[in-house]
């Protein structure tokens, strides 16, 4: 493997940070050089934030370049098709957690919002395989990101990463309790 | 888990994946830095947050966030003077308000030498303005070094310190945005702490540290001099890629530099290329052997076209033969050079090495703008003020999170320069004008910041605007660092300086207050102060939200709070979403309210906006 490049997005608040950096450690502990990104400043207040990780000594920059991310990770369904429609590449995968938080213009009546049917089409189109996840007894929403990870992990979607790289860097991340609560869904999440 | 204070203090040498921020006080530990300032501003807070995971008690140096930039270079000149390496660090256009000290610090003799840590934002991906530093480092004759990834911060701040401490100088290193953030693995050396030397060593006679028109000429030596010294000691961070070509080459620098080797990276024969480590002065020799080894040189070059003149100048006067391409298009002054800016701007001239952007799959998808956080009072107050203006009256803002105003629904500030502006601008607008009531918004920590000059001019010329003071009780923006009227400093509890009181102090005679969820009366307030024949101001204070809410998420017996509408009293107007905007609210297809409770957090500002009492606090779930 030459590079592989991962790009999440989401909106302020909803713990895109945590997740990247589990993600990045993960890919460090299996041995890939890493470079990676994230948007800090005033998009952290509920604008689109985007975190960037690029594994392989080949990846230079830590931003990705369009149509070049091989896995596109989304929290919120309108980001997962603002991502997919630009950055994905042909070939890749997009995973999403199905939940809407809807921007300014549709809660202003003056825009549609994004249906699941729209990221579908946009991933046929740009021939991207879309996995959506949800899980209903989730104890808390900010804790998407970690169904997500599960996902991730499931499917083997980050190359070379194991469950111990993805616990290793939990642990490097948390302690006690949060820890404890953020691996038991990593574990346990049944995810779409 | 990892802790970067313990990390930031490890004697062993040692690799961590880390920001490009936290790759700094790593480097500023071990180069023996003892004092460090700032103000808050993107992208350099997370330096900030580097600093306090080292208790106070066991960091090597003291930190303060100073109340604004000029005074942040002040402190760190003054410690300079006693012999501690010292250093700044702030934004961007921070070195617009430190500029008037920080243009005289290279005709000094900083015996302890200092570094100017800059984060300039091409693309101004957070600041109200993109402007390239390197022109009033020109202008102050210091030098400039510029990394392009978090390696290089540790490695070009040890080189920039040593410069500074040995030749008593000033010098600069600037990162841009996605340097500070950028993330890496980064190998650091072991680092053994000193006894600290804390004896005052200003001196007088290591001065003149007077501006007397006699030094001029000799204090103007000494910076170019140093500025000489900078170009032999300094080149050694430079680096020349040779990929065995003789026609091409390419002279660039920082995050640019990674761009390019990603944008020609599927190229058969690739340009070489001689990358910048130091950017100003211009190591002329290196340089030089670069052009006369290339038939036709491109300068890669993010903002402005100073590396551009410089090199055609030097091949001017060293009569080398070849050709130098700079700029060509005004896209090319603009924004950020991102892999995919880099492969456009290198494909106009030579476009078999690059491959072009893949294009985007059409797909329609509604903007995401930054919002104000559920429960904000800056929302409350705007929701008030508009209810208090009139169509034509006009409203001046200013910069922090109430900046956001401009946005629908509110559209309130329709002019926003930098800090603490509006005061002075709104009483430009109310000359010749006694028709249109002018309207202006400050933050707290800005008020502090560069408001106070404004406020007291308003008062002392008789300017008859109406001022509303955003009082949140921290520096919410940037990421809630403390300020004069917080009771708190970076380092400990320190005594309040309330806002009120100094208005009261200053001599403002029409002064309001209240809460900014008290809506009825905030909107009262307005009319009033708007009516006055005077400089009247309103404080409509509540606390920041967001920096409330963390803190009540991390106690033990915190309970999440909703509120919830009542679909058989809504009646659909929409006050709560479309009015008020408050992002908890979302839109059914039908039309129907729902609370979203991923984001409520039960503050209840909305309750009284619903026309029909359709919102009220939800039963404990
Ligand atoms: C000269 C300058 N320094 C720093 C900044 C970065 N900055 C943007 S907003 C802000 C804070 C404003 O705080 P405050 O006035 O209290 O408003 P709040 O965000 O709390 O509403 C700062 C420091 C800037 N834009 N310009």
């Amino acid at each position: 493997m030459s590079v592989f490049n991962i790009y999440l997005i989401g909106v302020g608040g909803q713990g895109i940070g945590l997740l990247s950096e589990i993600i990045l450690r993960a890919a460090d502990h299996a041995g890939h050089p890493v470079r990676a990104v994230d948007t800090h400043g005033l998009a952290q207040r509920g604008g689109s934030v985007v975190s960037q990780i690029r594994l392989g000594a080949a990846a230079h920059s830590p931003l990705i370049r369009a149509g070049e991310a091989h896995l596109v990770v989304a929290l919120e369904r309108h980001e997962a098709l603002r991502a997919v429609a630009r950055m994905a590449r042909p070939g890749g995968t997009l995973v999403y957690y199905d939940t809407v938080w809807q921007p300014l213009p549709v809660r202003l009546g003056r825009d549609q919002e994004v249906s699941a049917a729209a990221v579908a089409e946009a991933c046929r189109r740009r021939r991207v395989s879309p996995l959506r996840v949800r899980v209903d007894d989730l104890p808390e929403a900010r804790m998407q990101n970690m169904a997500v990870l599960a996902c991730l992990h499931r499917r083997g979607l980050i190359p070379g990463l194991s469950e111990a790289h993805y616990m290793t860097a939990m642990a490097d991340l948390m302690a006690g309790d949060m820890l404890a609560r953020n691996r038991r869904i990593f574990q346990t999440a049944t995810t779409g | 888990m990892k802790a970067m204070g313990e990390m930031l203090l490890r004697q062993e040498s040692f690799s961590e994946i880390v920001m490009g921020n936290t790759a700094l006080v790593r480097s500023m530990v071990e180069a023996g830095t003892r004092v460090i300032t700032a103000y808050p501003g993107s992208p350099t807070p997370e330096i900030a947050t580097a600093i306090g995971s080292i208790p106070r008690q066991r960091r090597p140096f003291y930190f303060e966030f100073s109340i604004n930039e000029k005074v942040a270079t002040e402190v760190a000149f003054g410690a300079a003077l006693n012999g501690h390496l010292s250093t700044v660090f702030f934004k961007s256009v921070g070195l617009n308000v430190a500029a008037d000290t920080f243009v005289q610090l290279s005709l000094m003799n900083l015996i302890g030498g200092m570094v100017v840590v800059l984060g300039d934002d091409p693309g101004a991906n957070s600041s109200q303005n993109e402007q390239d530093n390197r022109h009033l480092a020109r202008m102050a004759y210091t030098p400039v070094l510029e990394p392009a990834d978090p390696a290089e911060v540790y490695r070009f701040y040890r080189a920039a310190a040593d410069l500074a401490r040995k030749r008593c100088m000033p010098v600069i290193l600037r990162l841009t945005t996605h340097v500070c953030h950028a993330k890496q693995k980064v190998a650091f050396d072991g680092w053994r702490p000193s006894e600290p030397d804390n004896t005052p060593r200003f001196d007088p006679a290591n001065g003149s540290y007077i501006p007397l028109a006699h030094m001029v000429a000799p204090k103007k030596t000494r910076a170019l001099a140093n500025l000489a010294a900078a170009e032999e000691e300094l080149a050694g961070l430079n680096t020349r890629v040779d990929n065995g070509e003789r026609r091409r080459g390419v002279i660039t620098s920082g995050l640019p530099y990674l761009s390019l080797l990603d944008a020609i990276g599927a190229a058969v024969q690739k340009p070489d290329i001689l990358k910048l480590g130091l950017v100003y002065p211009l190591a002329r020799r290196q340089v030089a052997d670069f052009l006369r080894s290339h038939r036709q040189v491109k300068v890669l070059e993010e903002l402005d076209d100073i590396l551009e003149h410089e090199i055609k100048a030097l091949a001017f006067d060293e009569k080398i033969d070849v050709e130098i391409v700079g700029k060509t298009d005004t896209g090319d002054w603009i924004g950020e050079y991102t892999p995919d800016k880099t492969a456009a701007v290198l494909g106009s001239l030579w476009p078999e090495l690059v491959t072009l952007p893949a294009s985007a799959v059409e797909a329609q998808v509604p903007e995401r703008p930054p919002q104000l956080c559920p429960g904000c009072g800056h929302r409350s107050a705007f929701f008030a003020v508009k209810q208090a203006l009139s169509r034509d009256d006009i409203t001046v803002a200013d910069i922090g999170c109430h900046t956001l105003g401009y946005l629908p629904p509110y559209e309130i500030g329709q002019v926003l320069a930098c800090m603490g502006a509006s005061t002075g601008i709104g009483s430009g607008l109310a000359l010749f004008n006694d028709r249109r009531p002018v309207v202006v918004f400050l933050g707290d920590s800005t008020f502090f910041h560069a408001g106070l000059p404004g406020i007291v001019n308003a008062l002392f010329n008789r300017h008859d605007i109406t001022l509303i003071l955003m009082e949140n009780g921290t520096t919410a923006m940037t990421g809630h660092q403390d300020h004069p009227a917080s009771g708190r400093n970076f380092n400990d509890v320190t005594d309040v300086i309330p806002v009120r009181q100094v208005l009261e102090g200053l001599g403002v005679k029409n002064l309001y207050e209240t809460d900014a969820y008290r809506q009825a009366e905030l909107v009262d307030l307005v009319r009033r102060a708007v009516a006055d024949d005077a400089f009247a101001v309103v404080i409509a204070r509540h606390p920041c939200m967001l920096k409330f809410t963390r803190e009540q998420r991390r106690k033990p017996d915190y309970r999440p709070r909703r509120v919830a509408v009542d679909p058989q009293t809504c009646d659909r107007r929409h006050v709560c979403i479309a009015r008020f905007g408050c992002p908890t609210f979302s839109r059914g297809p039908d039309g129907a309210v729902a609370v979203n409770p991923d984001l409520c957090i039960g503050d209840g500002s909305c309750v009284q906006t619903c026309p029909v009492k359709a919102i009220s606090p939800a039963k404990s779930s």
